[in-house]
Protein backbone atom coordinates (compact mmCIF):
# COMPACT_ATOMS: atom_id res chain seq x y z
CA UNK A 1 0.00 0.00 0.00
CA UNK A 2 2.63 2.24 0.78
CA UNK A 3 4.41 1.18 -2.03
CA UNK A 4 1.57 2.21 -4.22
CA UNK A 5 1.01 5.61 -2.65
CA UNK A 6 4.72 6.18 -3.57
CA UNK A 7 4.38 5.80 -6.62
CA UNK A 8 1.45 7.43 -7.20
CA UNK A 9 2.75 10.76 -5.30
CA UNK A 10 6.17 10.68 -7.84
CA UNK A 11 3.77 9.72 -11.07
CA UNK A 12 1.98 13.50 -9.76
CA UNK A 13 5.45 14.91 -9.32
CA UNK A 14 6.68 14.26 -12.36
CA UNK A 15 3.48 15.54 -14.15
CA UNK A 16 3.38 18.84 -12.62
CA UNK A 17 6.99 19.62 -12.85
CA UNK A 18 6.72 18.67 -16.70
CA UNK A 19 3.37 20.82 -17.09
CA UNK A 20 5.43 23.62 -15.22
CA UNK A 21 7.98 23.42 -17.48
CA UNK A 22 5.68 24.05 -20.67
CA UNK A 23 3.83 26.69 -19.10
CA UNK A 24 7.37 28.73 -18.16
CA UNK A 25 8.64 27.59 -21.92
CA UNK A 26 5.51 29.05 -23.55
CA UNK A 27 5.81 32.46 -21.73
CA UNK A 28 9.55 32.44 -22.19
CA UNK A 29 9.79 32.16 -25.60
CA UNK A 30 8.24 35.76 -25.92
CA UNK A 31 10.52 37.01 -23.45
CA UNK A 32 13.88 35.35 -25.07
CA UNK A 33 12.86 36.98 -28.47
CA UNK A 34 12.11 39.77 -27.06
CA UNK A 35 15.78 40.06 -25.46
CA UNK A 36 17.19 38.99 -28.27
CA UNK A 37 16.04 41.30 -30.43
CA UNK A 38 16.93 43.93 -28.09
CA UNK A 39 20.38 42.49 -27.39
CA UNK A 40 21.51 41.95 -31.33
CA UNK A 41 19.03 45.46 -32.36
CA UNK A 42 18.75 48.43 -29.80
CA UNK A 43 22.76 49.34 -30.66
CA UNK A 44 21.62 49.95 -34.61
CA UNK A 45 17.93 51.78 -33.18
CA UNK A 46 19.41 54.96 -32.87
CA UNK A 47 17.21 58.66 -33.83
CA UNK A 48 18.73 58.09 -37.61
CA UNK A 49 16.66 54.50 -37.53
CA UNK A 50 13.41 56.17 -37.79
CA UNK A 51 14.80 59.20 -39.83
CA UNK A 52 17.19 58.53 -42.00
CA UNK A 53 16.59 56.36 -45.80
CA UNK A 54 19.02 52.73 -45.90
CA UNK A 55 22.70 53.36 -47.41
CA UNK A 56 24.39 50.91 -49.88
CA UNK A 57 26.52 48.50 -48.20
CA UNK A 58 29.67 49.15 -46.98
CA UNK A 59 28.36 52.46 -45.60
CA UNK A 60 27.64 52.66 -41.72
CA UNK A 61 24.82 54.25 -40.52
CA UNK A 62 21.30 54.81 -42.54
CA UNK A 63 18.23 54.03 -40.94
CA UNK A 64 14.25 52.71 -42.47
CA UNK A 65 12.31 55.62 -42.36
CA UNK A 66 11.06 54.46 -45.60
CA UNK A 67 10.01 50.99 -44.58
CA UNK A 68 8.60 52.67 -41.33
CA UNK A 69 6.17 54.94 -43.79
CA UNK A 70 5.80 52.58 -46.24
CA UNK A 71 4.53 49.42 -43.65
CA UNK A 72 1.94 52.26 -42.41
CA UNK A 73 0.72 53.06 -46.26
CA UNK A 74 0.37 49.49 -47.09
CA UNK A 75 -1.32 48.16 -43.94
CA UNK A 76 -3.27 51.29 -43.77
CA UNK A 77 -4.14 50.42 -47.31
CA UNK A 78 -5.07 46.49 -46.31
CA UNK A 79 -7.26 47.76 -43.27
CA UNK A 80 -9.03 50.38 -45.40
CA UNK A 81 -10.26 47.80 -48.16
CA UNK A 82 -10.57 44.79 -45.67
CA UNK A 83 -12.17 46.30 -42.18
CA UNK A 84 -15.44 47.72 -44.19
CA UNK A 85 -15.27 44.41 -46.16
CA UNK A 86 -15.34 42.13 -43.13
CA UNK A 87 -17.27 44.27 -40.57
CA UNK A 88 -20.35 44.47 -43.35
CA UNK A 89 -20.17 40.61 -44.09
CA UNK A 90 -19.97 40.10 -40.66
CA UNK A 91 -23.00 41.73 -39.75
CA UNK A 92 -24.51 40.45 -42.65
CA UNK A 93 -23.56 36.81 -41.61
CA UNK A 94 -24.82 37.41 -37.79
CA UNK A 95 -28.23 39.49 -38.56
CA UNK A 96 -29.45 39.37 -42.00
CA UNK A 97 -28.61 36.17 -44.21
CA UNK A 98 -29.73 32.42 -43.51
CA UNK A 99 -28.66 29.33 -42.25
CA UNK A 100 -26.80 27.61 -45.24
CA UNK A 101 -25.38 30.43 -46.62
CA UNK A 102 -24.44 31.64 -43.55
CA UNK A 103 -22.59 28.57 -43.01
CA UNK A 104 -21.30 28.28 -46.89
CA UNK A 105 -19.54 32.06 -45.77
CA UNK A 106 -18.49 31.23 -42.81
CA UNK A 107 -16.61 28.08 -44.01
CA UNK A 108 -15.26 30.06 -47.13
CA UNK A 109 -14.14 32.90 -44.71
CA UNK A 110 -12.41 29.98 -42.61
CA UNK A 111 -10.93 28.72 -45.15
CA UNK A 112 -9.04 31.96 -46.77
CA UNK A 113 -7.88 32.74 -43.32
CA UNK A 114 -6.04 29.35 -43.64
CA UNK A 115 -4.73 30.41 -47.00
CA UNK A 116 -0.91 30.17 -46.85
CA UNK A 117 0.12 33.88 -47.26
CA UNK A 118 2.74 33.38 -50.02
CA UNK A 119 -0.48 31.98 -52.33
CA UNK A 120 -2.07 35.36 -51.19
CA UNK A 121 0.62 37.33 -52.65
CA UNK A 122 0.68 35.33 -55.91
CA UNK A 123 -3.08 36.09 -56.47
CA UNK A 124 -2.32 40.05 -55.37
CA UNK A 125 0.73 39.83 -58.16
CA UNK A 126 -1.34 38.03 -60.65
CA UNK A 127 -4.20 40.14 -60.29
CA UNK A 128 -2.49 43.51 -59.52
CA UNK A 129 1.24 43.24 -60.06
CA UNK A 130 0.48 42.08 -63.89
CA UNK A 131 -2.11 44.08 -65.60
CA UNK A 132 -0.90 47.11 -64.47
CA UNK A 133 3.16 45.59 -65.46
CA UNK A 134 4.52 47.19 -62.05
CA UNK A 135 5.20 46.69 -58.35
CA UNK A 136 2.72 48.96 -55.44
CA UNK A 137 1.62 49.94 -52.52
CA UNK A 138 -1.86 49.50 -53.71
CA UNK A 139 -0.95 45.85 -54.39
CA UNK A 140 0.49 45.15 -51.48
CA UNK A 141 -2.43 46.78 -49.65
CA UNK A 142 -4.51 44.33 -51.39
CA UNK A 143 -3.22 41.22 -50.56
CA UNK A 144 -3.13 42.09 -47.04
CA UNK A 145 -6.66 43.16 -47.54
CA UNK A 146 -7.62 39.63 -48.61
CA UNK A 147 -6.03 38.65 -44.78
CA UNK A 148 -7.87 41.20 -42.64
CA UNK A 149 -11.55 40.28 -43.78
CA UNK A 150 -11.72 36.90 -42.51
CA UNK A 151 -10.27 37.92 -39.25
CA UNK A 152 -12.63 40.77 -39.21
CA UNK A 153 -15.67 38.89 -40.17
CA UNK A 154 -15.40 36.56 -37.63
CA UNK A 155 -14.84 39.06 -35.20
CA UNK A 156 -17.62 40.62 -35.81
CA UNK A 157 -19.80 37.56 -36.42
CA UNK A 158 -18.78 36.15 -33.08
CA UNK A 159 -19.23 39.65 -30.95
CA UNK A 160 -23.16 40.26 -32.78
CA UNK A 161 -23.83 36.88 -31.66
CA UNK A 162 -23.05 37.50 -27.91
CA UNK A 163 -25.67 40.51 -27.98
CA UNK A 164 -28.37 39.25 -26.02
CA UNK A 165 -32.13 38.71 -27.72
CA UNK A 166 -33.50 40.75 -25.10
CA UNK A 167 -31.79 43.74 -26.16
CA UNK A 168 -32.94 43.15 -30.05
CA UNK A 169 -36.42 42.49 -28.99
CA UNK A 170 -35.96 46.03 -26.67
CA UNK A 171 -35.29 47.51 -29.89
CA UNK A 172 -38.31 46.35 -32.42
CA UNK A 173 -40.62 47.04 -29.46
CA UNK A 174 -40.10 50.36 -29.83
CA UNK A 175 -40.67 50.68 -33.40
CA UNK A 176 -37.23 49.91 -35.05
CA UNK A 177 -37.17 48.46 -37.97
CA UNK A 178 -34.57 45.24 -38.47
CA UNK A 179 -31.91 46.99 -40.26
CA UNK A 180 -32.52 50.45 -37.41
CA UNK A 181 -32.17 48.20 -34.34
CA UNK A 182 -28.89 46.21 -35.68
CA UNK A 183 -27.10 49.64 -36.51
CA UNK A 184 -28.12 51.63 -33.48
CA UNK A 185 -28.35 48.64 -30.40
CA UNK A 186 -26.72 45.26 -31.57
CA UNK A 187 -23.65 46.76 -32.83
CA UNK A 188 -22.67 49.31 -30.46
CA UNK A 189 -23.24 46.88 -27.76
CA UNK A 190 -20.67 44.74 -29.63
CA UNK A 191 -18.82 47.22 -30.54
CA UNK A 192 -15.99 46.82 -28.97
CA UNK A 193 -15.30 43.39 -29.28
CA UNK A 194 -15.66 44.00 -32.48
CA UNK A 195 -12.92 46.58 -31.86
CA UNK A 196 -10.18 44.07 -30.28
CA UNK A 197 -10.83 41.88 -33.01
CA UNK A 198 -10.25 44.66 -35.94
CA UNK A 199 -6.75 45.88 -33.91
CA UNK A 200 -5.26 42.26 -33.40
CA UNK A 201 -6.28 41.55 -37.22
CA UNK A 202 -4.40 44.82 -38.56
CA UNK A 203 -1.83 43.93 -36.03
CA UNK A 204 -1.22 40.50 -37.28
CA UNK A 205 -0.88 41.69 -40.92
CA UNK A 206 1.69 44.20 -39.79
CA UNK A 207 4.21 41.66 -39.51
CA UNK A 208 3.47 39.78 -43.24
CA UNK A 209 6.33 38.91 -45.65
CA UNK A 210 5.63 37.04 -47.93
CA UNK A 211 2.22 38.90 -49.51
CA UNK A 212 4.52 41.65 -49.90
CA UNK A 213 7.67 40.39 -51.41
CA UNK A 214 6.43 40.22 -55.15
CA UNK A 215 3.49 42.55 -54.32
CA UNK A 216 5.01 46.10 -53.08
CA UNK A 217 7.86 44.44 -53.23
CA UNK A 218 10.79 46.72 -51.86
CA UNK A 219 12.12 50.30 -52.43
CA UNK A 220 16.00 51.67 -51.18
CA UNK A 221 14.25 55.48 -51.26
CA UNK A 222 10.88 57.06 -50.82
CA UNK A 223 8.11 56.22 -52.50
CA UNK A 224 5.58 58.65 -53.84
CA UNK A 225 1.55 57.87 -53.43
CA UNK A 226 0.68 54.19 -53.42
CA UNK A 227 1.64 53.69 -57.42
CA UNK A 228 5.49 52.81 -56.86
CA UNK A 229 7.40 50.01 -55.10
CA UNK A 230 7.31 50.14 -51.39
CA UNK A 231 9.63 49.51 -48.97
CA UNK A 232 8.17 47.62 -45.98
CA UNK A 233 9.79 46.65 -42.32
CA UNK A 234 9.02 42.83 -43.01
CA UNK A 235 10.29 43.08 -46.12
CA UNK A 236 13.80 45.34 -45.30
CA UNK A 237 14.12 42.83 -42.68
CA UNK A 238 14.13 39.76 -45.19
CA UNK A 239 16.39 41.57 -47.56
CA UNK A 240 19.16 42.87 -44.37
CA UNK A 241 19.32 38.97 -42.78
CA UNK A 242 20.10 37.70 -46.32
CA UNK A 243 23.15 40.05 -47.12
CA UNK A 244 26.75 39.65 -46.63
CA UNK A 245 27.10 42.47 -43.98
CA UNK A 246 27.06 42.78 -40.10
CA UNK A 247 26.17 46.34 -39.93
CA UNK A 248 22.71 45.32 -42.15
CA UNK A 249 22.25 42.43 -39.59
CA UNK A 250 22.31 44.54 -36.51
CA UNK A 251 19.85 46.98 -38.92
CA UNK A 252 17.68 43.93 -39.59
CA UNK A 253 17.35 42.81 -35.89
CA UNK A 254 16.75 46.51 -34.80
CA UNK A 255 13.44 46.15 -37.28
CA UNK A 256 12.25 43.53 -35.66
CA UNK A 257 12.56 44.65 -32.49
CA UNK A 258 10.60 47.92 -33.68
CA UNK A 259 7.86 45.49 -35.51
CA UNK A 260 7.38 43.63 -32.30
CA UNK A 261 7.14 46.96 -29.96
CA UNK A 262 4.57 47.57 -32.51
CA UNK A 263 2.35 44.13 -32.47
CA UNK A 264 2.79 44.18 -28.72
CA UNK A 265 1.87 47.77 -28.65
CA UNK A 266 -1.46 47.04 -30.76
CA UNK A 267 -2.25 43.95 -28.59
CA UNK A 268 -2.22 46.38 -25.38
CA UNK A 269 -4.13 48.93 -26.91
CA UNK A 270 -6.47 45.86 -28.00
CA UNK A 271 -6.80 44.90 -24.37
CA UNK A 272 -7.56 48.40 -22.88
CA UNK A 273 -10.12 48.96 -25.39
CA UNK A 274 -11.78 45.55 -24.01
CA UNK A 275 -11.39 46.63 -20.62
CA UNK A 276 -12.62 49.92 -20.82
CA UNK A 277 -15.94 47.92 -22.57
CA UNK A 278 -16.38 45.84 -19.79
CA UNK A 279 -15.92 48.94 -17.60
CA UNK A 280 -18.94 51.00 -18.84
CA UNK A 281 -20.89 47.56 -18.68
CA UNK A 282 -20.69 47.05 -15.52
CA UNK A 283 -21.53 51.20 -15.56
CA UNK B 1 -54.77 34.22 -42.71
CA UNK B 2 -58.17 34.52 -40.75
CA UNK B 3 -60.33 32.44 -39.40
CA UNK B 4 -63.20 34.40 -39.02
CA UNK B 5 -66.65 32.92 -39.52
CA UNK B 6 -65.73 29.31 -39.00
CA UNK B 7 -66.41 29.40 -35.39
CA UNK B 8 -68.89 31.80 -33.64
CA UNK B 9 -67.93 34.58 -30.94
CA UNK B 10 -68.43 33.81 -27.45
CA UNK B 11 -71.42 36.69 -27.32
CA UNK B 12 -71.58 36.63 -23.46
CA UNK B 13 -67.69 37.96 -22.89
CA UNK B 14 -68.36 40.75 -25.08
CA UNK B 15 -71.45 42.01 -23.39
CA UNK B 16 -69.62 41.59 -19.84
CA UNK B 17 -67.15 43.91 -21.43
CA UNK B 18 -70.01 46.19 -23.22
CA UNK B 19 -71.00 47.06 -19.73
CA UNK B 20 -67.52 48.72 -18.81
CA UNK B 21 -66.87 50.72 -21.66
CA UNK B 22 -66.99 54.78 -21.35
CA UNK B 23 -70.68 56.30 -21.71
CA UNK B 24 -68.60 59.01 -23.60
CA UNK B 25 -67.93 56.79 -26.74
CA UNK B 26 -71.10 54.25 -26.70
CA UNK B 27 -70.22 53.14 -30.50
CA UNK B 28 -66.54 52.92 -29.75
CA UNK B 29 -65.51 49.03 -29.38
CA UNK B 30 -62.50 48.09 -27.22
CA UNK B 31 -59.36 49.62 -27.35
CA UNK B 32 -57.78 46.01 -28.81
CA UNK B 33 -59.57 43.15 -29.67
CA UNK B 34 -58.37 39.41 -30.35
CA UNK B 35 -60.80 37.20 -32.37
CA UNK B 36 -59.66 33.89 -32.93
CA UNK B 37 -56.19 33.76 -32.49
CA UNK B 38 -54.37 30.86 -33.14
CA UNK B 39 -50.34 30.20 -32.67
CA UNK B 40 -47.94 27.60 -33.69
CA UNK B 41 -44.54 27.09 -33.00
CA UNK B 42 -43.25 25.22 -36.16
CA UNK B 43 -45.96 22.15 -35.73
CA UNK B 44 -46.71 22.97 -32.28
CA UNK B 45 -50.27 24.68 -31.57
CA UNK B 46 -49.52 27.14 -28.63
CA UNK B 47 -52.55 28.98 -28.63
CA UNK B 48 -56.14 27.28 -29.72
CA UNK B 49 -58.53 30.22 -30.63
CA UNK B 50 -58.43 33.07 -28.58
CA UNK B 51 -60.66 35.97 -28.47
CA UNK B 52 -60.58 38.56 -26.12
CA UNK B 53 -61.28 42.12 -25.91
CA UNK B 54 -59.55 44.99 -24.32
CA UNK B 55 -61.27 48.04 -22.75
CA UNK B 56 -59.37 51.46 -23.46
CA UNK B 57 -57.45 53.10 -19.97
CA UNK B 58 -57.98 50.23 -18.22
CA UNK B 59 -55.65 47.44 -17.05
CA UNK B 60 -56.59 43.76 -18.07
CA UNK B 61 -53.94 41.00 -16.52
CA UNK B 62 -53.46 37.62 -17.54
CA UNK B 63 -52.64 35.10 -15.35
CA UNK B 64 -52.07 31.06 -15.63
CA UNK B 65 -49.27 28.74 -14.89
CA UNK B 66 -46.09 28.62 -16.64
CA UNK B 67 -46.35 27.46 -20.36
CA UNK B 68 -50.34 28.14 -20.47
CA UNK B 69 -49.59 30.48 -23.32
CA UNK B 70 -50.36 33.56 -21.81
CA UNK B 71 -47.06 35.21 -22.75
CA UNK B 72 -46.92 33.90 -26.38
CA UNK B 73 -50.29 35.70 -26.47
CA UNK B 74 -48.93 38.95 -25.68
CA UNK B 75 -46.70 39.29 -28.06
CA UNK B 76 -48.55 39.05 -30.71
CA UNK B 77 -50.07 41.41 -29.89
CA UNK B 78 -47.34 44.19 -31.13
CA UNK B 79 -46.02 40.74 -33.11
CA UNK B 80 -43.01 40.40 -31.49
CA UNK B 81 -43.11 36.66 -32.35
CA UNK B 82 -42.66 37.60 -36.12
CA UNK B 83 -38.83 37.65 -35.45
CA UNK B 84 -39.45 33.65 -34.36
CA UNK B 85 -38.35 31.37 -36.84
CA UNK B 86 -40.84 28.88 -37.75
CA UNK B 87 -44.00 30.80 -35.39
CA UNK B 88 -47.17 31.67 -37.39
CA UNK B 89 -50.10 33.19 -36.04
CA UNK B 90 -53.53 33.24 -37.51
CA UNK B 91 -56.56 34.74 -36.60
CA UNK B 92 -57.56 39.12 -36.17
CA UNK B 93 -55.73 41.56 -33.76
CA UNK B 94 -57.58 44.72 -34.48
CA UNK B 95 -56.83 48.12 -32.69
CA UNK B 96 -59.03 50.68 -33.08
CA UNK B 97 -60.73 49.06 -35.59
CA UNK B 98 -57.68 48.23 -37.96
CA UNK B 99 -56.40 44.69 -38.48
CA UNK B 100 -53.05 44.38 -37.38
CA UNK B 101 -51.68 41.44 -38.40
CA UNK B 102 -51.15 42.79 -41.57
CA UNK B 103 -49.38 46.07 -42.00
CA UNK B 104 -46.90 47.90 -40.94
CA UNK B 105 -45.04 46.38 -38.03
CA UNK B 106 -42.93 49.22 -37.14
CA UNK B 107 -46.03 51.49 -36.71
CA UNK B 108 -47.71 49.19 -34.80
CA UNK B 109 -45.01 48.29 -32.35
CA UNK B 110 -44.47 52.14 -31.85
CA UNK B 111 -48.74 51.97 -30.72
CA UNK B 112 -48.37 49.11 -29.19
CA UNK B 113 -45.16 49.21 -26.38
CA UNK B 114 -43.64 46.46 -24.53
CA UNK B 115 -42.46 45.80 -20.96
CA UNK B 116 -40.22 42.81 -21.30
CA UNK B 117 -39.71 39.81 -17.96
CA UNK B 118 -36.08 41.24 -17.29
CA UNK B 119 -35.38 44.57 -17.88
CA UNK B 120 -33.08 45.19 -20.76
CA UNK B 121 -31.80 48.48 -20.81
CA UNK B 122 -29.56 49.79 -23.97
CA UNK B 123 -25.86 49.93 -22.99
CA UNK B 124 -26.47 53.17 -23.18
CA UNK B 125 -26.86 56.40 -21.18
CA UNK B 126 -29.69 56.61 -18.85
CA UNK B 127 -31.12 59.67 -21.09
CA UNK B 128 -30.15 57.66 -24.43
CA UNK B 129 -31.96 54.94 -23.40
CA UNK B 130 -35.14 57.10 -23.06
CA UNK B 131 -35.01 59.30 -25.84
CA UNK B 132 -33.85 55.91 -28.52
CA UNK B 133 -37.63 55.76 -29.18
CA UNK B 134 -38.26 59.13 -29.82
CA UNK B 135 -35.23 59.94 -32.39
CA UNK B 136 -35.53 56.36 -34.04
CA UNK B 137 -39.39 57.20 -34.93
CA UNK B 138 -38.37 60.87 -35.52
CA UNK B 139 -40.81 61.92 -33.26
CA UNK B 140 -39.12 65.35 -32.02
CA UNK B 141 -36.66 68.05 -32.76
CA UNK B 142 -33.62 68.39 -30.97
CA UNK B 143 -34.69 70.87 -28.05
CA UNK B 144 -37.66 68.98 -27.47
CA UNK B 145 -36.12 65.46 -26.58
CA UNK B 146 -35.18 67.07 -22.86
CA UNK B 147 -38.56 67.59 -22.24
CA UNK B 148 -39.75 63.96 -23.38
CA UNK B 149 -37.02 62.45 -21.48
CA UNK B 150 -38.02 64.29 -18.14
CA UNK B 151 -41.87 63.50 -19.26
CA UNK B 152 -40.97 59.73 -19.18
CA UNK B 153 -39.15 59.38 -16.27
CA UNK B 154 -41.67 61.51 -14.38
CA UNK B 155 -44.23 58.90 -15.64
CA UNK B 156 -42.54 56.53 -14.33
CA UNK B 157 -42.11 57.61 -11.04
CA UNK B 158 -37.95 57.26 -11.87
CA UNK B 159 -37.26 61.24 -12.61
CA UNK B 160 -36.05 62.23 -8.63
CA UNK B 161 -33.73 59.56 -8.38
CA UNK B 162 -31.89 59.43 -12.06
CA UNK B 163 -32.04 63.55 -12.73
CA UNK B 164 -28.36 64.23 -11.49
CA UNK B 165 -27.17 61.38 -13.25
CA UNK B 166 -28.74 61.01 -16.93
CA UNK B 167 -25.39 60.75 -18.55
CA UNK B 168 -24.17 57.81 -16.74
CA UNK B 169 -24.99 54.01 -17.85
CA UNK B 170 -28.02 52.45 -17.47
CA UNK B 171 -26.41 49.61 -16.12
CA UNK B 172 -25.48 51.26 -12.73
CA UNK B 173 -29.26 51.32 -11.95
CA UNK B 174 -30.68 48.64 -9.85
CA UNK B 175 -32.92 46.17 -11.09
CA UNK B 176 -36.14 47.56 -10.11
CA UNK B 177 -34.80 51.22 -11.21
CA UNK B 178 -34.23 49.38 -14.50
CA UNK B 179 -37.36 48.38 -15.06
CA UNK B 180 -38.68 51.51 -14.35
CA UNK B 181 -36.21 52.96 -16.82
CA UNK B 182 -37.80 50.77 -19.53
CA UNK B 183 -41.19 51.54 -18.79
CA UNK B 184 -40.20 55.32 -19.21
CA UNK B 185 -38.45 54.54 -22.81
CA UNK B 186 -41.65 53.04 -23.65
CA UNK B 187 -43.82 55.67 -22.80
CA UNK B 188 -41.33 58.16 -24.26
CA UNK B 189 -43.03 57.03 -27.77
CA UNK B 190 -46.56 58.06 -26.44
CA UNK B 191 -47.73 54.37 -27.07
CA UNK B 192 -51.79 53.78 -26.87
CA UNK B 193 -51.59 50.11 -25.84
CA UNK B 194 -48.24 48.91 -23.19
CA UNK B 195 -47.64 44.93 -22.81
CA UNK B 196 -46.41 43.87 -19.91
CA UNK B 197 -44.37 40.34 -19.53
CA UNK B 198 -44.70 39.51 -15.78
CA UNK B 199 -42.25 43.16 -15.27
CA UNK B 200 -42.29 42.58 -11.85
CA UNK B 201 -40.39 39.03 -11.39
CA UNK B 202 -37.23 39.76 -11.44
CA UNK B 203 -37.45 42.24 -8.62
CA UNK B 204 -38.12 42.38 -5.17
CA UNK B 205 -41.38 43.54 -3.42
CA UNK B 206 -40.86 46.91 -3.03
CA UNK B 207 -39.69 47.19 -6.28
CA UNK B 208 -42.50 45.58 -7.16
CA UNK B 209 -44.96 48.09 -5.47
CA UNK B 210 -43.36 51.04 -6.60
CA UNK B 211 -44.15 49.74 -10.50
CA UNK B 212 -47.87 48.32 -9.55
CA UNK B 213 -48.47 52.38 -8.27
CA UNK B 214 -46.97 53.72 -11.24
CA UNK B 215 -49.17 51.24 -13.50
CA UNK B 216 -52.04 52.66 -11.91
CA UNK B 217 -51.15 56.19 -12.49
CA UNK B 218 -50.24 55.68 -16.27
CA UNK B 219 -54.00 53.81 -17.41
CA UNK B 220 -55.45 57.45 -17.54
CA UNK B 221 -53.42 57.34 -21.05
CA UNK B 222 -52.98 54.29 -21.95
CA UNK B 223 -54.36 50.58 -22.33
CA UNK B 224 -52.53 48.35 -20.13
CA UNK B 225 -52.34 44.26 -20.61
CA UNK B 226 -49.91 42.58 -18.11
CA UNK B 227 -48.63 39.41 -17.96
CA UNK B 228 -47.88 38.03 -14.50
CA UNK B 229 -47.89 34.90 -12.79
CA UNK B 230 -48.58 36.61 -9.36
CA UNK B 231 -52.03 36.18 -8.46
CA UNK B 232 -52.22 38.90 -5.93
CA UNK B 233 -50.72 41.55 -8.53
CA UNK B 234 -53.32 40.47 -10.77
CA UNK B 235 -55.62 41.40 -8.16
CA UNK B 236 -53.91 44.73 -6.67
CA UNK B 237 -53.72 46.15 -10.32
CA UNK B 238 -55.78 45.08 -12.65
CA UNK B 239 -59.60 45.99 -13.58
CA UNK B 240 -60.00 42.95 -16.05
CA UNK B 241 -58.49 39.42 -15.66
CA UNK B 242 -58.39 36.86 -18.27
CA UNK B 243 -57.11 32.93 -17.26
CA UNK B 244 -55.20 31.10 -19.39
CA UNK B 245 -54.58 27.59 -19.56
CA UNK B 246 -52.94 25.17 -22.23
CA UNK B 247 -53.14 27.17 -24.77
CA UNK B 248 -56.66 28.79 -24.17
CA UNK B 249 -58.48 31.67 -22.60
CA UNK B 250 -60.23 30.17 -20.07
CA UNK B 251 -62.89 32.65 -18.66
CA UNK B 252 -62.22 36.74 -18.95
CA UNK B 253 -64.02 38.90 -16.37
CA UNK B 254 -63.78 41.80 -14.01
CA UNK B 255 -60.92 41.33 -11.57
CA UNK B 256 -62.92 40.48 -8.43
CA UNK B 257 -65.55 38.09 -10.09
CA UNK B 258 -62.39 36.11 -11.28
CA UNK B 259 -61.13 35.98 -8.38
CA UNK B 260 -64.58 35.51 -5.85
CA UNK B 261 -67.09 33.61 -8.34
CA UNK B 262 -65.06 32.59 -11.33
CA UNK B 263 -67.59 30.96 -13.91
CA UNK B 264 -65.27 27.70 -14.74
CA UNK B 265 -64.21 25.23 -12.56
CA UNK B 266 -60.36 25.09 -13.54
CA UNK B 267 -60.16 28.84 -12.89
CA UNK B 268 -61.16 28.37 -9.27
CA UNK B 269 -58.57 25.28 -9.27
CA UNK B 270 -55.97 28.07 -9.74
CA UNK B 271 -57.18 30.72 -7.85
CA UNK B 272 -57.45 28.57 -4.54
CA UNK B 273 -54.13 27.17 -5.47
CA UNK B 274 -55.13 23.60 -6.38
CA UNK B 275 -52.43 23.25 -9.27
CA UNK B 276 -50.04 25.39 -10.72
Amino acid sequence: MTLRRLWRKAVNDVMLTMTGICAVLTASALFFILGYLIWNGSTSLDWNFFTKLPLSPGESGGGMANAIVGSAKIVFLGALIGVPVGFVAGVFLSEFSGKTLANTIRFTADLLNGVPSIVIGILAWALIVVPTRHFSAWAGGFALSLMVIPVTLRATEQFLGQVPLSLREGALALGASKWKSVATVVVPAARTGIMTGIILGVARISGETAPLLFTALNNQYWSKGFNEPTASLPVMIYNRAISAFDDFHRQAWAAGLVLLALVLVANIAARMVLAKGAAAHRG
Amino acid sequence: MTTMGAIPQPETKREAMADTTPDAKPQAGPKLRASNVDFFYGKFQALHNISIDFPENKITALIGPSGCGKSTFLRTLNRINDTIRGARATGEVVLDGENIMEGDVTELRRRVGMVFQRPNPFPKSIFDNIAYGVRINGMARRGQIHEVVERSLRRAALWEEVKDKLNKSAYALSGGQQQRLCIARALAVDPEVLLLDEPCSALDPIATSKIEELLLGIKEQCTLIIVTHNMQQAARVADFTGFFLLGKLIEVNKTDIIFKTPAKKETEDYITGRFG
